[in-house]
């Protein structure tokens, strides 16, 4: 099977999609002529032309309601944000309108559309440039929300995304372009909404999403050095949350750590503990707890930042405090 | 006070008739609304059309059954132009099941798939972009249809406003952006919120052509959108029409009609100028409306609006089940 980049991963599925269906169009900052910010869209301009792979002004409100307005009569736009702290200009569009908009027509206009990009942090880019808004857009009804670790996920999840009906917040990891992974040359999907159980292990659960796979993965080999065996389990998608995946692990586990790149407050790791308390309070052996980012703006000098992240030792520690294994 | 501009009204009855219909439905129909309001028939923020009906009526008649329309909060008079049934609107208003959003959207947001009618739209300037998008879409697929696009002229001050119409002037959209400038802004006079009084000029910013016209005289309305309409339609390009309108009644329903931010003496003014009255001056000074025709079409519209109540009144609310229902679509995708 190939081994190709992340970032290869989406550029085949937007291909892949833009082949299938002329309906798809690619619009956002620097997509066309420039070959997208981080490259995703490579070759796509020439391949599609400029009516189908757009650059726009830096004008995100606008153009994320130009996305809104095309699928709501019936294009299926992919809206690529630079970034996602950019985003948040676009805001009003992505929950006012795209979120919204099916409900409060009663039913009459679907929005099939497609907001990416990548999101959270990546090195030494300090505050607005290293943001996580998992929990700011999995908080909307009317949304969906992925968040994919690897390659393979990537691929499939995104030609899903832009197969769906309804208005998807896909969220790339900046750091996570260059990533390697297997992606079989024959198209598949992923369905949205189901987790993966990414590897198997009787001790404890950590579940995680998107870039912090890598860090779960990475946390749960070294533990595998110690005799600690966990599942990791990567929701891939945010919203709906595959919670039978999470139940299922926990009531075999009987503990777990969720583990979310963004803020505590009000994070995704925090409905995840809810969930867990609600449906598997018995089968806990420990409370479950949270790593996340420290809780302030992200700082721009190397040891400060480092401190700041959710790292492996972080979740390795986490780990061993659910097990009892260190004070 | 005669219209300014003498409209040439020979062998134009019927038209003229067909405009005068559509203004006092409205009319009539939002006094309902008020009335229902009242007696609590119909809930939330609910923003009346009155005074500035000759804008909807010179405009959206002109347009094909392909062509769009959106629009603000304020849009219960341009969904009854273009088409929604005044039964529906008025079940929307009660929010009851046969609402044309299934009393899901209520008085800020009619819709109507049946004559592309995409919305009434509650953030100021946020349908904007989302016009300039369907305006996207019809260029996307070589169409030779329009969007109109109705905002008050307090969204020209907003983000969303400048970005759009930047993208249409860039890319050459199809959309007719009308301004309908009642002069305030909630409760703020647009001298108090606006760095030039002259909006139709901020086309010239998006190489966009543009005008300026007497929303309160439908003739005039009329002709600058016809022009805006077949400009967009022939090249594909966008226009910004400034209409100069007023409101007649309070910013919504809850809202005082006049005080701290407007006199009365300056509403008695305007409506001197009610658009309803200039057009039946000028029907009566053309031979073309008496008062036995007047009456008898006061008469069609009153039962009309009377029919809107009675449905609306019938209709069932949501059941229960409805809360959970279009929050997303199925999709077999995936």
């Amino acid at each position: 099977m190939p081994v190709i980049t992340y970032r290869d991963a989406l550029n085949q599925a937007l291909r892949e999609e833009m082949h299938n269906d002329d309906r798809v169009f690619l619009m956002g900052e620097e997509v066309g002529l420039y070959n997208g910010a981080y490259k995703v869209s490579k070759g796509l301009l020439e391949e599609f032309g400029e009516m189908r792979v757009v650059d726009t002004p830096i004008t995100e409100l606008g153009f994320a309601g130009v996305g809104v307005g095309a699928a709501m009569v019936g294009l299926r736009p992919v809206i690529e944000f630079m970034t996602w702290n950019f985003a948040l200009l676009a805001l009003d569009q992505v929950v006012n309108a795209a979120a919204k908009m099916l409900y409060m027509s009663g039913g009459q206009y679907p929005m099939p559309i497609v907001f990416r990009g990548p999101n959270g942090a990546a090195l030494q880019l300090s505050a607005q440039h290293s943001q996580a808004w998992e929990s700011w857009l999995a908080h909307i009804p009317g949304l969906k929300v992925v968040s994919p670790g690897t390659p393979y996920d990537a691929k499939g999840l995104l030609k899903s995304a832009i197969r769906d009906g309804n208005p998807v917040v896909f969220l790339e990891g900046e750091m996570l372009y260059n990533t390697k992974g297997e992606v079989p040359e024959e198209p598949y999907l992923i369905p949205l909404g189901k987790a993966d159980l990414k590897r198997e292990g009787n001790d404890c659960s950590i579940i995680t999403s998107g870039k912090m796979v890598l860090v779960a993965m990475s946390a749960a080999d070294q533990l595998a050095k110690e005799g600690i065996h966990v599942d990791v389990v990567d929701l891939r998608t945010i919203r709906p949350m595959d919670t039978e995946a999470i139940f299922a692990s926990v009531r075999r586990t009987n503990r777990a750590v969720v583990l979310e790149e963004g803020w505590e407050v009000c994070g995704i790791g925090a409905q995840v503990v809810d969930y867990i308390q609600r449906d598997c309070f018995d089968d806990l052996d420990a409370p479950v707890i949270r790593v996340h980012q420290a809780d302030v703006p992200m700082p721009y000098a190397k040891a400060i930042e480092k401190a700041a992240k959710p790292d492996v030792p972080k979740t390795i520690a986490a780990v061993k405090k659910v097990m009892y294994l260190e004070a | 006070m005669a219209p300014k501009k003498k409209p040439d009204t020979n062998g134009n009855a019927a038209l003229h008739k067909e405009l005068l219909h559509h203004m006092l439905l409205q009319r009539r129909f939002e006094e309902k609304v008020a009335e229902a309001y009242a007696l609590g028939k119909i809930g939330g923020f609910c923003h009346l059309y009155i005074g500035q009906e000759a804008v909807s009526t010179g405009i959206i008649p002109l347009l094909r059954e392909d062509d769009y329309v959106i629009t603000t909060y304020r849009d219960h008079g341009q969904a009854i132009v273009r088409g929604v049934p005044p039964r529906n609107v008025m079940a929307e208003l009660f929010g009851r099941v046969d609402g044309c959003s299934k009393g899901k959207g209520g008085s800020m947001h009619m819709f109507d798939r049946n004559v592309n009618f995409l919305g009434g739209h509650g953030i100021v300037g946020g349908h904007v972009p989302v016009a300039t998008g369907v305006g996207f879409a019809i260029k996307y697929r070589g169409g030779d249809q329009v969007i109109v696009c109705f905002m008050g002229e307090a969204a020209v001050n907003n983000g969303a406003f400048h970005e759009s119409l930047n993208m249409a002037g860039l890319w050459k959209l199809p959309v007719v952006y009308v301004i309908e400038n009642n002069k305030y802004g909630m409760g703020t006079a647009e001298s108090r919120a606006s760095s030039t009084m002259e909006m139709y000029k901020r086309g010239d910013t998006y190489s966009m052509a543009n005008a300026v016209v007497d929303g309160q005289d439908v003739f005039a309305v009329r002709e600058a959108a016809t022009a805006a309409i077949a400009r967009a339609r022939a090249t594909g390009e966008a226009t910004l029409l400034e209409v100069r309108t007023y409101r007649f009644v309070g910013h919504s329903m809850s809202d005082a009609v006049s005080g701290t931010y407007r006199s009365k003496a300056e509403l008695e003014e305007y409506m001197k100028r009610d658009p309803i009255n200039l057009l039946k001056a000028t029907m009566t000074a053309a031979g073309e409306l008496d008062d036995a025709a007047l009456q008898a079409m006061e008469q069609e519209i009153a039962a009309v609006v009377q029919d809107a109540w009675d449905f609306a009144d019938a209709s069932p609310e949501p059941p229960l089940e409805a809360l959970y229902e279009d929050v997303l679509v199925e999709t077999t995708a995936g």
